[in-house]
């Protein structure tokens, strides 16, 4: 009977740390505010909207508001999946099945079949297209994050993706930070 | 011409695991010689079947865990940790008992937590803690050393049978380690000078027991000198635990026994050169070292003189284990070209 | 007064190594002849590429410019031998992965006729500037292995005026020699190279760092600095401890100070050179001479005939290792460099270019190779190791487990990957390779945030320019968020048939898409020829 009872008991302790750990390790308690920050910084800003939402932070507070999975980033792919399974104590996922897989690269011009539509113009998330009407377009290839927006309204099709190497080659005692972002000249 | 790739450095390294290992074992056969002199051969017993079934034990976890087998069972570290738990155990216990704490020892202590280094813990001495809890009567039976030591015959039938021949029980022929003798009768308000009189106390240490400790300390020398293990680790261990016996004898030498005493008793040299230099589960940085050896001799002393039990080595380095990645993370050497914040 | 010093203080760690010197120690420098096609990288120093400034079939002289510097970085390079120019394409050079970069190949014509640039005998007349400027034009860079163009590195430095200046010649590294039998044969070209520099920097005082098993090559350096009478050089003798060459622990046992992390000897006053270096510059500035050759060891068991070479600037390396005898047996390891830092050569058609200080081939059992890395069993050999002070034990842990902030809290890029804790470990794990593996990661990881901040700046600013908000607004995004999943409801979960119609959907979509783009490029490659259309650039 004592031992029943001493059972009961350790159970019942038991059960309250589980729920005490619960409560103290779950998002709820932490500021809105502070964690949309926080998802959006783990987010690579490449603004392609597959995820869904119209750009990365608004991806960010739908997460936060618990209205879209951690899993929807392709250009993140599995490393930004991780980040933030990491941050907000979530399972992590494959990347959801109707978010088209992305490659990285950035988005290239073919001049000669560009009629300076300036349709491309519109759609750039980071505006690194620039051009006038009837005037020669360019994509700016530092800012350009290859969400390959501006691809399906092109009228000519002229706009490609090239792959984009990450890194230049970085010289002896040389940081990141002194690389211009961007890609090789 | 056919070129080969390889990375740089091509210097190969000259010191490899398993050779850091069989020096180990190499510096624990004075004192193997001279425990079996001194305490029968129960303790080559115990020796072999814990390195048997420490061997036999990595080999299983190996083979569940899809590693080499062979391969891995040559760095010998399965086979030093039988070794010294087989030099924990009193030279009279039953196999089941040897054999436990050496499955202990290398499963839960040692492959659980992913094998040669990955474990926080000494696994020898996570073994001999777990019998110690779990058994403390059948751990306390050690025979009186030198003094009219149990023949091979019935060393082998209480090993067996868990009963000496002709069905006579140990206590016939165990009695209490110095330092449990020491403890129970300084707590019945004997004192130290009408103690140290007794037969039971040699020059150094234990009779008997000092001869062990100084093998140890033989076998500790050699490795310092091969430079397999860091000085700093056996240096702070026996200074700690010198100096606090030293103040206390000195404030009352009635109730507390001399630095000489602790020092070579019970299992502080074994514990100061093969149990804490565990380079696995020891600090890592040369003062988290310093700390994580003065420490223990600390512990040693505390627990011997107010903790429950009449030696602390096992649990004193079993606690340190513990608090490694602390004393790490905040004993980082200074980088050069950093300030010293 | 004696001009030869014991060395003040020692640096943490290091190793003492067998040194195998005595295979190339005490013979005579060799001339290598010319080979037929001499193959010139534009870029053999640290900066930007040299930009050419010759053309296929040109004829050129030995010390005429085939590239000009281009950059405050950038050092110029020069054909090594008379002849004719035959291409200028990509050719493999002289690094790990064995890829290919724009050369310059020139098939010689053994008659060697070369030219220079004015003799300046009287260099103390002449500016800083414009004597640096002479540096960059003879394409001279160090030659001590980093390949840094000297012009840049004698800078006169605005943060602080520099009081010593170093010569190194301490050649810590094993087997080579190349530097020992420079300061045997040809103290004086260093010692006016010296001079020169110490006139550009303005420095009182200089030192010429020796290792202390180089006895011969002390007693010459000696004499010669008897013989020039100078007051201003001093010989520090330093310990043959592995890495005692390397500039942090040269500058370290020398003024007894560090160099701050991140910065520069520069900022304590101190610059260091290497003599092979200060020999080039003598040749640059007194005679006129560009940078086309340089010594290098030949060494190792694995070659028949190890010697040390003057060797032009291009020579393919099979071509040296034929003159040299040829290998010993079949299977080979080729090392550019030393056996602590230097790399394996993929490919010995490549040429040896200005950062080859030596090539050791080691026999068959010289240099086994490492076992199988087993786990680290924490021992604290590699702590010990270090000559900078880290724990190598916690880079590696944090490394492999690809902790980008712990492996920077652990100071990852003070490493000077010189490979003491590689060369001690019992476990025989090939640290430096995660070092150089995870500062990658950490490089590549910083340019992505990088770019992520831009991007985000430039989707904000955007949004400004059109009077939007991003909509975070919580009805907009459920409206997005029902849309995007289209489904009513807001759980994530699908059935098999469902996820099985989404896959397809997918795929085709995929397929489509990818099919659309191939119909574009055809489209574009049709109606213009001159189109690359896949690795070129829109502008």
């Amino acid at each position: 009977m004592s031992i029943l009872i001493a059972i009961l008991l350790l159970a019942l302790l038991a059960a309250a740390a589980a729920g005490g750990l619960a409560m103290a390790t779950s998002s709820q308690s932490r500021d809105k505010a502070i964690l949309t920050q926080q998802v959006d910084a783990v987010l690579p800003q490449t603004q392609c909207t597959r995820c869904g939402f119209s750009g990365c932070l608004p991806y960010a507070k739908a997460i936060v508001e618990g209205l879209a999975d951690i899993n929807r980033c392709p250009p993140g792919g599995e490393a930004t999946i991780a980040e933030l399974a990491l941050l907000l104590g979530k399972p992590v996922k494959p990347l959801a099945l109707d978010c088209l897989p992305m490659a990285p690269g950035v988005a290239g011009i073919i001049e000669e079949l560009c009629i300076g539509c300036a349709r491309c113009i519109k759609v750039c998330p980071v505006d690194a297209i620039i051009g006038a009407p009837r005037q020669m377009h360019t994509v700016i290839k530092s800012a350009c994050t290859g969400c390959e927006l501006c691809l399906p309204v092109c009228p000519t099709d002229c706009i490609v993706m090239y792959t984009a190497p990450l890194l230049t080659t970085l010289q002896p005692g040389q940081s990141a930070s002194t690389i211009s972002a961007g890609l090789s000249p | 011409m056919k070129l080969s790739i390889a990375s740089a450095p091509f210097i190969r390294p000259t010191m490899q695991v398993s050779w850091v290992m069989r020096q180990v074992l190499l510096a624990l056969v004075p004192a193997i010689l001279i425990n079996t002199l001194f305490f029968g051969p129960g303790v080559i017993l115990n020796i072999l079947l814990a390195c048997l079934v420490a061997v036999s034990c990595e080999a299983i976890a190996l083979k569940l865990r899809d590693r080499p087998i062979v391969a891995t069972l040559n760095d010998s570290s399965a086979l030093l940790a039988g070794v010294l738990l087989g030099l924990a155990m009193p030279p009279l216990s039953p196999w089941w008992l040897t054999a436990l704490g050496a499955a202990f020892a290398l499963i839960v202590a040692k492959h659980l937590y992913g094998g040669l280094g990955y474990n926080p813990f000494n696994p020898a001495m996570a073994g001999y803690a777990a019998l110690l809890t779990s058994f403390p009567s059948l751990m306390k039976q050690w025979p009186t050393p030198g003094a009219e030591l149990p023949g091979v015959g019935d060393t082998l039938h209480h090993f067996i049978f868990g009963r000496l021949m002709d069905n006579r029980l140990i206590d016939l022929i165990s009695s209490a380690t110095v330092l449990d003798h020491t403890k129970s009768q300084l707590a019945l308000h004997y004192t130290w000078s009408e103690l140290s009189g007794e037969t039971l106390y040699g020059m150094l240490g234990g009779a008997g027991w000092q001869w062990v400790a100084l093998a140890y300390l033989a076998g500790g020398l050699y490795l310092l000198a091969v430079r397999i293990i860091d000085w700093r680790i056996p240096t702070t261990v026996l200074a700690a635990l010198a100096t606090l016996a030293l103040f206390f004898h000195l404030v009352d030498s009635d109730h507390y026994p001399g630095p000489i005493f602790h020092l070579f008793s019970g299992a502080a040299m074994i514990g100061a050169f093969f149990i804490a230099t565990d380079p696995v589960s020891a600090a890592t940085t040369p003062k988290g070292r310093l700390i994580y050896g003065a420490s223990i001799g600390i512990l040693i002393y505390l627990i011997r003189t107010f903790g429950g039990y009449p030696d602390g080595v096992a649990f004193a380095v079993l606690i340190l284990n513990a608090a490694v990645p602390v004393i790490d993370r905040h004993t980082q050497p200074r980088v050069y070209g950093h300030d010293r914040n | 007064m004696s001009i030869i010093e014991q060395v003040h203080q020692r640096f943490r760690g290091g190793l003492a190594l067998p040194k195998h010197k005595e295979l190339t120690r005490g013979k005579p420098i060799l001339e290598a002849p010319i080979p037929p096609e001499l193959i010139i990288p534009l870029r053999q120093h640290v900066g930007e590429s040299a930009a050419v400034t010759v053309h296929v079939g040109q004829y050129v002289r030995r010390g005429e410019q085939i590239g000009r510097a281009t950059d405050f970085l950038s050092a110029a390079v020069h054909a090594s031998s008379s002849g004719r120019i035959i291409a200028i394409e990509d050719r493999v050079t002289p690094h790990p992965s064995g890829r290919k970069e724009p050369c310059v190949v020139i098939a010689t014509d053994g008659e060697d006729a070369s030219q220079g640039l004015p003799p300046w005998p009287n260099f103390h007349s002449l500016e800083h500037s414009t004597l640096r400027n002479r540096l960059r034009q003879c394409g001279v860079v160090g030659l001590g292995g980093a390949a840094f163009p000297t012009a840049a590195k004698l800078t006169y430095s605005p943060r602080r005026s520099i009081h010593t200046l170093i010569l190194n010649a301490v050649e810590c590294e094993p087997y080579l020699t190349c530097d020992e039998s420079l300061l045997l044969e040809r103290p004086q070209e260093i010692l006016n190279g010296l001079e020169i520099m110490r006139h550009i920097l303005q420095v009182p005082t200089a030192v010429i760092a020796i290792g202390e098993n180089m006895s011969a090559s002390l007693a010459s350096l000696k004499e010669a600095i008897d013989a020039f009478s100078s007051q201003h050089v001093r010989i520090v003798v330093v310990p043959s401890l592995y890495p005692a060459g390397s500039e942090h622990q040269l500058v370290q046992m020398i003024t007894g100070q560090e160099v701050p992390s991140g910065g520069l000897p520069s900022d304590l006053g101190v610059v260091t050179q290497n003599v092979a270096t200060a020999a080039a510059v003598y040749r640059a500035v007194i005679l006129g001479e560009p940078l086309t050759s340089r010594v290098v060891t030949i060494t190792g068991q694995g070659i028949t005939q190890p010697h040390n070479l003057r060797v032009r600037i291009g020579t393919p390396i099979q071509y040296l290792l034929d003159f040299c005898g040829g290998a010993v047996g079949s299977n080979h390891l080729v090392i550019m460099g030393g056996p602590m830092m230097g790399f394996a050569l993929p490919n010995v058609a490549s040429p040896v270019v200005k950062a080859t200080n030596c090539l050791l081939m080691p026999g068959a059992d010289e240099l086994p190779g490492r076992g199988a890395a087993q786990p680290c069993i924490r021992c604290g050999f590699c702590v010990d190791a270090c000559p900078v002070g880290l724990l190598p034990q916690q880079l590696y842990w944090h490394a492999r487990a690809n902790d980008l902030e712990a492996v920077q809290e652990h100071h990852l890029f003070d490493c000077i990957e010189c490979g003491c804790c590689a060369t001690v470990c019992p476990s025989q794990i090939p640290l430096v390779q995660y070092y150089r593996q995870a500062k990658r990661e950490v490089a590549v990881h910083e340019q992505r945030r990088e770019q992520a901040t831009l991007a985000r700046e430039r989707y904000e600013h955007r949004l400004t320019r059109l009077g939007q908000q991003a909509d975070t607004n919580l009805s907009q995004l459920t409206r997005l968020a029902a849309s995007a999943l289209d489904s009513p409801g807001d759980d994530f979960d699908f059935s098999a048939d469902e996820l099985q119609t989404a896959e397809i959907t997918v795929k085709q979509a995929a397929i489509q898409a990818a099919l659309d783009r191939v119909q574009a490029k055809k489209q574009a490659t049709l109606s213009s020829p001159a189109n690359d259309g896949n690795d070129g650039e829109s502008s």
